[in-house]
């Protein structure tokens, strides 16, 4: 793999790390199942790239996406504790609706961003070689949600937010409203999810309509493939399993499409996923029971 | 002081399932009394107790904690002056956190949880000395894992979060239910020395007459959603559960068919 393919692997894994983060929030803390994230982050795309074009402060245009995002998953959020709609549809619904919004949002299917001023402007004129800047600027970003997740974690909101999705019955009985948990993690989810969109967006240059299909499955196998590999001990520890998986996960799918390896090529990339996946899910399993097995002969 | 007035509670209302289960409870528990409560399956026991914790909302009547009206009031809002111990030692905390973590989540029952860090090391103390009290050896567990401990190793954890604020009612779901008969012994003396020590309203759900008489002030039984019988402190010391029985025979006009009330 070539230096240029590596830090390009780098610089996607470290979006999805925020992806992977705002599934872990919703799949792990809260047990929500939570398919708005395909929607959510071509949502923020769409904003970011729609202000950016109408010569908006990047930042600004930044801020509104993920405001945006926190928007979705709090609609996500009431759907399900107001109108007791099932988790999962509750979040199939929204995702169906972001899709006419994104387009309402853009007026047509994509938007350029060629030559306009974005987040990345300012780094690209530190003189750093071209294939740095997107990655070292988002490992910045990606190292200080990690610390502000983690600090969050360790506080009194932080902690009832892990007892609702842990024990609901438990945390109601201990004094915590487990719909305001609920609203607020999914807003935190879906928030970090259309960052990573208008990250990504603003770094290849364009939004599009349909680059949110499949995101839930690679946020998930950054996430579960994380826990699989890494130590999940403490939520600090979980988290940086999430970013450790994103990275690895971008990786291996960079050099399987690199080496040529059983003829695998670019339209593999959903398939290889779902695999991946699947066995990340199973194999943690599998291991255990294999090992009982060598232990009873 | 805890007053109920004239509950009602219907399950699958104005559906073929339709379930009245409690029908007209009054009850007042002075402070600091400790009522126990028998009644065999489907007699409404754990229905009046999420009714009070407000799990479950009523059809009509009222329900009084501390001179306030918390009939409407959500199962968090109330949980302010409620403490609560499950039957499943599994439902009072949760696994996945740790012994510290459980133990922080009670601290703030009923109030504002802010974005302080859960636990300090002033706080880490308390919970130490708490533990220790129990002689179980938790107190150098801390980091470990709820899902490692055993079930009444658990409960009794769930009993320290319940009370480790003060509370003006404190509900026992059949708390030891689920343990071997030593460890519910165990759990029962902890439940009885902490109800004392902080002179606690108590409320326990049973389901052995034997432990209804044995422990409290007041027994009440509960028959078809309605309370059977009410004996005070001075008119249960000279019962016994053959008393009990015959006391229900004469005020229902019916023999009591469940086994498992008599056996326990």
């Amino acid at each position: 793999m070539s230096h240029i393919a590596f830090f390009g692997a780098i610089e996607i894994g470290l979006i999805f790390a925020l992806v992977a983060f705002g599934i872990f929030i919703s799949f792990r803390i809260l047990d929500f199942p939570d398919l708005t994230v395909d929607g959510s982050f071509p949502l923020g795309a769409a904003v970011s790239a729609t202000m950016i074009v109408n010569d908006i402060n990047p930042w600004i245009a930044t801020l509104c996406a993920v405001a945006a995002g926190c928007a979705a998953g709090f609609i996500t959020a009431w759907m399900n504790v107001r109108l007791k709609i099932l988790n999962l549809l509750a979040s199939i619904l929204t995702m169906i609706a972001l899709y006419s919004i994104n387009l309402r949002i853009m007026g047509k299917p994509n938007v350029a961003l060629l030559g306009e001023e974005t987040l990345l402007t300012p780094v690209e004129n530190l003189g750093l070689a071209y294939y740095l800047v997107s990655p070292m600027t988002f490992l910045v970003v990606v190292l200080v949600i990690l610390a502000l997740l983690s600090l969050f974690f360790r506080t009194e909101v932080g902690l009832a937010m892990r007892a609702t999705g842990a024990n609901p019955q438990m945390a109601r009985a201990q004094g915590i409203s487990t719909s305001f948990m609920i609203y607020l993690g999914m807003a935190i989810s879906n928030g970090l999810v259309a960052l990573g969109g208008a990250l990504f967006a603003q770094s290849q240059g364009s939004a599009d309509v349909t680059m949110g299909v499949g995101i839930i499955v690679v946020g998930l196998a950054s996430v579960i493939g994380g826990e699989a590999i890494f130590s999940t001990r403490t939520m600090l520890l979980s988290l940086i399993a999430c970013l450790l998986g994103a990275l690895l996960y971008r990786l291996v799918i960079a050099a399987a499409l690199n080496m040529d390896v059983m003829g695998i090529e670019a339209q593999d990339l959903n398939l290889i996923t779902s695999v991946l996946v699947a066995l990340a899910i199973v194999l943690p399993g599998a291991k255990s029971s294999l090992k009982s097995l060598l232990v009873k002969n | 002081m805890i007053s109920i007035r004239d509950i009602h509670v219907t399950f699958g209302k104005a559906t073929p399932l339709e379930n009245h289960v409690l029908k007209g409870i009054d009850l007042d528990i002075p402070k600091s009394q400790f009522v126990t409560v028998i009644g065999s399956n489907g007699a409404g026991k754990s229905t009046l107790l999420n009714t009070l914790s407000g799990e479950v909302s009523v059809d009509q009547g009222s329900i009084v904690i501390s001179e306030t009206d918390c009939t409407k009031l959500k199962t968090h809002q109330r949980a302010k002056w409620i403490g609560r111990v499950f039957q499943d030692p599994k439902a009072g905390t949760c696994e996945n956190l740790t012994i510290l973590e459980n133990l922080s989540l009670s601290l703030q029952r009923g109030e504002k949880r802010s974005l302080r860090n859960f636990a300090n090391s002033n706080q880490v103390e308390i919970f130490e000395s708490r533990l220790r009290t129990l002689g179980l050896g938790l107190e150098t567990r801390l980091n470990d894992k709820m899902g490692l401990l055993s079930g009444g190793q658990r409960q009794a954890i769930s009993l320290l979060m319940a009370t480790n604020k003060p509370c003006d009612l404190l509900l026992l779901d059949e708390h030891t239910a689920a343990l071997d008969p030593k460890t519910a012994r165990f759990v029962m003396e902890l439940t009885e020395k902490i109800i004392a020590e902080q002179q606690l309203t108590a409320l326990m759900v049973t389901h052995s007459m034997r432990q209804a008489l044995d422990f409290g002030d007041r027994t009440i039984m509960l028959h078809a959603g309605r309370i059977a019988f009410d004996v005070g402190f001075n008119e249960r010391q000279n019962l016994d559960v053959p008393d009990l029985l015959r006391l229900f025979e004469k005020n229902q006009g019916e023999a009591i068919s469940d086994d498992s009330l008599l056996l326990g």
